[in-house]
């Protein structure tokens, strides 16, 4: 029965979009996580989605659910700051903040949680479908 | 004289099996809303219900460099839809366009189910002699 598949599909969006919201929970917390190296410093984390292909070759399965890839850290210098009086000021008097854009994140935050929304009706609206193909001819 | 009930459905159990295999396609593009080079696709209906229709005469296929008939059901016919508007990461979904379609795809299922309970009612009534 295909329709439970429908399920399994809209169930990955959300895993997706859950674990995307989890780093941007993440990044936000730590965006004030000051460090005293460069090394140490938190980057900012983002999921990496990509469509299954397990099923694109098999045309009767064709519709594919999301998988996560992986999670990649951003490679963008954190921010220095030159603060000596600061306690976790380096020799030179730096500290390394963490190089999330708050901003940016609650942006994505958004979006994160209309695709969830948008997940969410697409298996409510199957549910309902199925319930009414049950009670067919009644 | 038999009732047959093939002659009683006609068309119309394939045509919901269409509507939810076009649902499951439609929930694949939503799910894969942020997956980036991810196509949306979509079944094009007219060619899939021409196909389901009964084939006049079908080219037979005698050796392996002959090539295929069209497939019978709805297995190769999906096609990639056109963005109207493309996005930096390469994904084609547009998730107002897929969600009015998602809609537009449940009503028709519902009307197909509406159309199939009808037929069932119409052989019951059959069997048992009471309108």
């Amino acid at each position: 029965m295909s329709s439970l598949n429908i399920f399994d599909i809209a169930g990955s969006g959300m895993n997706a979009q859950t674990l995307r919201l989890n780093l941007i929970a993440s990044n936000i917390a730590n965006a004030n996580s000051v460090s005293s190296s460069k090394g140490e410093v938190y980057r900012a984390r983002q999921p990496v989605f990509g469509a299954e292909l397990k099923n694109v070759i098999d045309a009767e399965n064709a519709a594919s659910k999301v998988e996560v890839r992986g999670v990649v850290e951003s490679s963008a210098p954190p921010i220095m700051e030159y603060s000596p009086n600061h306690p976790m000021a380096d020799k030179n008097g730096y500290i390394y903040k963490p190089n999330v854009n708050t901003v940016e994140e609650m942006a994505n935050m958004m979006s994160a949680s209309r695709s969830y929304q948008n997940n969410i009706e697409v298996m409510n609206t199957t549910k309902q479908l199925m319930v009414q193909t049950l009670k067919m001819g009644q | 004289m038999s009732i047959s009930f093939d002659a009683v459905l006609g068309n119309r159990p394939q045509l919901l099996a269409l509507r939810e295999k076009r649902s499951e396609i439609l929930a694949a593009n939503l799910a894969n809303a942020d997956t980036p080079h991810f196509k949306a696709r979509d079944l094009d209906f007219s060619r899939v219900f021409k196909s389901t229709m009964p084939q006049p005469a079908l080219l037979a296929h005698t050796q392996a460099g002959h090539f295929a008939p069209e497939q019978p059901f709805f297995g190769a016919q999906l096609k990639y839809r056109n963005p109207n508007q493309v996005s930096l990461d390469g994904n084609t979904v547009e998730e107002h366009i897929e969600q009015a379609k998602f809609a537009e795809n449940a009503l028709q299922y519902q009307a197909s189910l509406q159309f199939l309970g009808g037929s069932f009612n119409e052989l019951r009534s059959a069997f048992t002699g009471q309108v």
